[in-house]
């Protein structure tokens, strides 16, 4: 802690308070991030406990040796399997279509003049703003009336027609994009389709990604959908399967089984955060410049 | 047109290209339709059509097994008087007003800090914004053994500083606060919004601020506060309806209970709709809703010129 040059001490110099107020923001972000991650903790050690080191206090909160098989158990007890094929097919073909529909859509408004265009663009964002409350009943009515409650397409038809605000972020990327590209193409006598397609799909890659992992992410850990339209067990998705776990005789009242099976359900988001940061920041960044 | 004066036919290349320009606009109208196609079917099968269809439903008496059947305002006048209701309706309330302010401010201190400039802060981020990325039931049970009153983790580390911690999700004057202590956890995605707002605030002011001497606590509060006003006033708006449509947390960690004390409106709505199919009277309790959350909406917006400052020059939406 030298104090050279100068006659003040050194916690009282630039250099000085920078670094104190480095030091306690680097604590304070560990204490917090501690919080953070003990839920994550007491989740892995559960799922690793014998069947009578759950209930005990004071707990163990290591257990040794750690049992792997809970993971085996919970995750065999029920038709898992049936519940990760359900999940990965609505998954897979609601990002297929919301990435179809919205890029599509953001292109028109990004870039085709017509008359009426900006007002349907703001009762596009008008829908951010409607609480998904007041939609829910005539929407599930339509469904049931079509025959389709207990079936997938409820969870995925949807995701055909757009979603306001991966229109909004697809959107205000085109409109960053050169108009001189697509001069070029049009010259070639290319389609607008043509255009949308071979042009500009390629070039937003990125907010394709940042659109596909929220897409991913939201469908994903989605409950209430499911919920509601999906009734025979063989059709559950994991979050719905999941809830019942806790009232099921087969594995809710083992603790240590519940909390492997919640370990298991959440690793495909955690994977893909993992492997895929960048794509959440920027689309964070990107929500952001809207506010 | 057909004149071969040489001023014409000088005009020709450029009446030539107007003409195209003309028919070009007009199927530039026709694609432009078509590329908005899906969006505007959307908005209308599953957002204009539904809330029509719900004001509708709200007047009559639906169980879907039989038709409708129009019954006035009757189930505005029946929920006006279900104890039931108000009682959801205090629980949402004492809900948002304490959870939006809290993770508001919480997201707003934790920007800050995640905005400084040290090594290892992408780790920090990535931390502190994994819950959000982790939500959904599995976290809501997860959740539910961390409050267990015995041998949850929340109550064995309260009892090691020496705290008997209360019985959380079986005590009703502690389930609504877990759940609130639930909601903080996810406070990431908001913390990152204000920090991509802190991030495009010039450092030039900061400098200048500096100068002038200002300390940090000024500085926060004439440069920090205001130049991020518009990114509060986005994450207020959506805090407030997100708070009012809170149904997984309440619905897997308590499911209404202990004794409706946290019975939220959507839960409410989740219960009149699908276990009673009482479809008439949930579209009432839905557009109670959407009312409510418009009127807050307005509110937000209409004190904004108190609060938000728009930068001159550039319009703010």
């Amino acid at each position: 802690m030298a104090t050279r040059n100068t006659a003040l001490p050194f916690w009282r110099t630039r250099r000085g308070q920078d670094r104190l107020a480095t030091a306690a923001i680097f604590t304070t972000l560990c204490i917090g991030g501690t919080v953070v991650l003990l839920p994550f903790f007491w989740m892995l050690s559960t799922a690793l406990k014998r069947a009578d080191q759950v209930y005990l206090s004071p707990p163990v909160w290591v257990p040794i040796p750690p049992e792997v098989i809970n993971f085996w158990t919970a995750l065999t007890r029920v038709p898992f399997h049936i519940y990760a094929l359900n999940t990965t097919i609505i998954v897979v073909l609601v990002m297929i279509g919301t990435l179809l529909s919205c890029s599509f859509a953001a292109y028109g408004f990004a870039r085709m003049n017509a008359p009426g265009r900006d007002f349907i663009f703001m009762l596009v964002l008008g829908t951010l703003m409607l609480p998904g409350a007041v939609t829910l009943v005539p929407t599930y009515l339509m469904f049931n009336s079509v025959g389709w409650v207990n079936t997938f397409l409820p969870l995925i038809v949807p995701s055909f027609f757009g979603s306001a605000f991966n229109i909004f972020l697809l959107r205000q990327f085109y409109l960053t994009l050169p108009v001189e590209l697509e001069d070029a193409a049009k010259i070639d006598g290319a389609n607008p389709y043509r255009i949308w397609w071979s042009i500009m799909l390629p070039l937003s890659q990125p907010v394709l990604a940042t659109v596909g992992v929220f897409t991913f992410v939201g469908t994903y850990n989605d409950f209430f959908t499911p919920l509601i339209y999906l009734a025979d067990e063989s059709k559950y998705t994991i979050a719905v399967a999941l809830s019942y776990f806790q009232g099921s005789p087969r594995i809710g009242p083992q603790m240590h089984l519940l909390m492997a099976a919640v370990t298991v359900s959440i690793l495909p988001p955690l994977i893909l955060f993992l492997a895929a940061q960048r794509y959440f920041v920027r689309g964070i960044v990107m929500s952001g410049i809207k506010g | 047109m057909q004149s071969p004066s040489s001023a014409e036919s000088v005009l020709v290349p450029e009446a030539a290209p107007s003409h195209r320009h003309i028919s070009r606009w007009n199927s530039e109208a026709f694609h432009a339709y078509v590329f908005m196609l899906p969006a505007i079917l959307g908005i209308l099968i599953f957002t204009l059509g539904p809330v029509i269809a719900s004001l509708f439903l709200s007047f009559t008496e639906y169980n879907i097994i039989t038709d409708p059947e129009w019954i006035g305002i009757a189930n505005y006048t029946t929920l006006f008087q279900e104890p039931l209701f108000w009682q959801a309706l205090r629980v949402s309330a004492i809900y948002s007003v304490v959870s939006v302010p809290l993770n508001l401010g919480f997201a707003l201190a934790l920007a800050v800090l995640l905005n400084h400039k040290m090594r290892g802060m992408t780790f920090f981020r990535s931390v502190y914004y994994l819950p959000t990325v982790i939500s959904g039931v599995g976290v809501a049970m997860l959740w539910r053994w961390l409050f267990n009153a015995e041998f949850g983790a929340i109550n064995v580390l309260l009892s090691n500083v020496g705290i008997q911690g209360p019985a959380w999700l079986l005590d009703e004057n502690w389930a609504l606060s877990a759940l609130i202590i639930t909601s903080m956890w996810s406070v990431g995605g908001t913390t990152l919004i204000f920090l991509a707002g802190l991030q495009g605030i010039p450092e030039e002011l900061y400098e200048a601020a500096e100068i002038d001497g200002a300390g940090r606590w000024t500085q926060f509060r004439s440069i920090t506060l205001p130049l991020l006003s518009t990114v509060t006033f986005f994450n207020l708006v959506l805090g407030i309806i997100g708070a009012l449509q809170v149904f997984t947390d309440a619905f897997v960690i308590t499911r209404g209970g202990p004794n409706q004390a946290t019975l939220f409106l959507a839960v409410y709505l989740y219960q009149h709709a699908f276990l009673y199919l009482n479809m008439g009277y949930a579209s009432a309790i839905a557009w109670f809703m959407f009312v409510l959350v418009m009127l807050l909406t307005l509110m937000v917006f209409r004190s904004s010129p108190l609060w938000v400052f728009y930068e001159t020059g550039r319009k703010g939406n």
